[in-house]
């Protein structure tokens, strides 16, 4: 009997030998043994690949409260029905693949998502497509956790109507790369996180914001397009981000900023392209930043810089063809500009250095004019606009003294 | 028939005088150099639309005005014939502001051709040089030719009225607009704004060119009269439309006076 026991529990023992060692891998298909996601987490343990067949399940609230991978396999959709959250995910090391998550609820209380992430670590969330989700992806208090190729677009009318495309929260060590969002309220949403790195996405289209980013240190965001959203792009009371070879393009209207700084310390901007806003870069008491190698073109107001706004050092950017180059409200000025090209400069370069000769003064009078009186805009390129914009420029009364570019380079840089 | 052949007269002589050719080449000159040093972009189109606003009104009605006046005699000399005074209008009109048109059209036109800026820049934007270039020569010529009716005898009254009403429409206008705007700057002025810049062709005309290269800036206000008139095709065909009566209504006075004058 003792020698019985000894075997059947060094049996027992190699069974969750082999399991830990290879996990097993369970098939959930609308027509077969497995017919629900639900059961088929529940019969999943931990570590285990959870295999979707091509299909539709109508399932919500279904949590992965275990490490597990789970996996579509051709058009798997698994559809809310605006009942709840779709996909909850509350255990660590949980990978979800190619799968299409809909229609999360809408809801003005609770804020239902196409896949919920909460207090988990190493999360894998790839080549998942969220379609007409309230929130599209939504972390919180997570850490480690990468988003990568992702499709989610809403059709949201209104920004109460609406959740964002990828919203974290109190998360740490975040890596989003190549997703899509559109139609959502605020494309990416990020307050209180820290260490992200924000790669190659599109965001466009968005109700408000392409990405709103509040109180979100040491983060790093590059190469993404944000196209045509409500407000531009928002990023706020923040230290040390790194935003480089983004695009910023045509957001339209009288409060959409390619870009809107608020409260940004130590940061570097570098590499960006501004093209068609109408306002390129909006600054507001933001200090000690680098603005570098950026591209201005097209803009109504390449760059709106609020004068609470200090020591921050304008080199080598492009200002090409902008109806305003910047405009300012006061006539105090603490930030350097140079080396810059200026496609309004109209001075000479007689020794060749590439460098002109006399300073440009990027803020012209018609724009201190429209700041005070807005409907005198339509008086833009009128030929008296030119004449007191010359006058002003030989003799600066109301524009900013020192807010000069006293070395404007002759050629574009490249 | 007859139009046509006062036409042909009017072009021989113009051309006989060279300046036309002048004329055309300073636009040639202009458009290769913004072009040259401009670069491709919007930037070589928008610095000549601006030239375009300020010249194309100045030399338009000053030619018109003068031409009328230099041609007092051939005029004289035809209308013995049994000619009706209706054809001798368009014929004289005709053959001064389609030269005019002509050479403003080649003089731009050619350096876009050559410098490929054509199949580079945005099809509207071209034409929309192209089409306001022609139509603000026949308008202000048109003009011309009412400032010159009106005071036939007297040149100089004529000549000055058109210069200065040149410098009224170009800069002075725009000074008043400013006033109001400042004046009344805490009352809803938008509506009567947008009707003030109607009034006056050149505002028309600029403001033509900012709803193509600039709406990026206008769309930044934050009145909702003018973004709804800037941002929809309305503001497009309102302006399209009063550019329209404009340059109606100066022929359609010419005419008249034209034909009840005594020569």
């Amino acid at each position: 009997m003792r020698a019985f026991l000894n075997i059947a529990a060094l049996i027992l023992w190699m069974v969750s030998q082999v399991q830990l060692v290879s996990a097993r891998q369970l098939t959930v298909a609308p027509n077969g043994p497995v017919s629900s996601v639900k059961e088929g987490i529940a019969l999943a343990s931990s570590g285990d690949t959870l295999v979707l067949k091509e299909g539709h399940y109508d399932e919500y609230d279904i949590t992965v409260d275990k490490p597990l991978t789970i996996i579509g396999e051709g058009q798997v959709v698994i559809d809310g029905n605006r009942k709840g959250f779709v996909l909850v995910i509350t255990a660590d090391d949980v990978t979800v693949k190619n799968i299409e998550v809909r229609h999360a609820s809408t809801s003005f209380m609770e804020d239902y998502a196409g896949i919920l992430v909460e207090n988990t670590n190493n999360t894998v969330i790839e080549n998942v497509t969220l379609t007409d989700n309230f929130f599209g992806i939504y972390l919180a208090k997570s850490s480690n956790a990468l988003i990568k190729d992702n499709h989610i677009t809403a059709s949201g009318g209104r920004e109460t109507s609406s959740g964002n495309g990828i919203h974290l929260w109190y998360s740490k060590d975040i890596d989003i790369q190549g997703n899509y969002v559109e139609g959502h309220r605020d494309g990416l949403y990020f307050e209180f996180v820290e260490g992200a790195t924000i790669s190659g996405n599109v965001s466009e289209h968005n109700i408000r914001y392409g990405i709103h980013f509040m109180y979100s240190d040491n983060c790093r965001y590059e190469g993404n397009t944000f196209r045509d959203n409500g407000g531009g792009v928002a990023v706020m009371y923040t230290q040390n981000v790194e935003i480089i070879n983004n695009r910023f393009e045509d957001n339209w209207g009288s409060s959409a900023y390619g870009m809107l700084l608020k409260e940004i310390n130590r940061s570097q901007i570098e590499g960006n392209e501004f093209v068609n806003n109408s306002v390129g870069l909006y600054i507001e008491a933001t200090s000690r930043n680098s603005i570098k190698k950026n591209s201005f073109r097209q803009n109504g107001w390449a760059i709106k810089l609020m004068a609470n706004s200090t020591d921050n050092r304008f080199t080598e950017n492009n200002f090409i063809a902008n109806s305003f180059e910047i405009s300012t409200n006061s006539r105090q000025n603490y930030n350097a500009f140079d080396n810059n090209y200026w496609s309004q400069y109209e001075g000479y370069d007689l020794d060749k250095d590439g460098i002109g000769d006399v300073p440009h003064r990027p803020v012209r009078l018609f724009s201190i004019i429209v700041e005070k009186h807005p409907p005198s805009l339509l008086l833009l390129r009128s030929l008296l606009i030119d004449i007191l914009d010359a006058a002003e420029k030989f003799m600066p009364v109301l524009t900013p003294e020192t807010l000069i570019d006293s070395q404007p380079k002759m050629t574009k840089i490249l | 028939m007859k139009t046509l052949t006062i036409l042909k007269y009017q072009w021989k002589d113009l051309f006989r005088g060279k300046w036309i050719i002048g004329y055309g080449l300073i636009y040639l000159l202009v458009a290769d150099a913004m072009i040259r040093f401009g670069g491709t972009g919007p930037k070589a189109m928008l610095s000549i639309a601006n030239v375009m606003l300020l010249l194309i009104p100045l030399v338009g009605m000053i030619y018109g005005a003068l031409y009328l006046y230099q041609s007092r005699e051939f005029t004289e000399l035809l209308l013995a014939q049994p000619l009706n005074r209706r054809t001798l209008f368009w014929g004289l009109f005709g053959g001064v502001a389609m030269p005019l048109a002509l050479a403003f059209s080649l003089g731009v036109g050619l350096p876009m051709l050559y410098s490929g800026i054509i199949a580079t820049s945005p099809i509207v934007s071209v034409l929309l040089v192209l089409v306001l270039g022609n139509v603000l020569t026949l308008l202000f010529t048109g003009l011309g030719f009412w400032l010159a009716l009106a005071f036939f005898n007297d040149r100089i009254k004529g000549l000055g009225f058109a210069l200065v009403s040149w410098l009224f429409l170009a800069i002075l206008y725009d000074g008043l607009v400013l006033l109001t705007i400042v004046t009344f700057g805490d009352y809803p002025i938008e509506k009567p704004m947008l009707a003030l810049a109607l009034i006056n062709p050149i505002d028309l005309a600029r403001i033509t060119v900012l709803l193509n290269f600039d709406v990026s800036a206008l769309m930044g206000y934050t009145g909702a009269v003018f973004s709804r008139f800037f941002g929809s095709m309305l503001g497009m065909s309102v302006a399209a439309g009063c550019l329209m009566i404009w340059l109606g209504l100066p022929l359609w006075r010419s005419v008249q006076l034209f034909k009840k004058k005594d020569f």
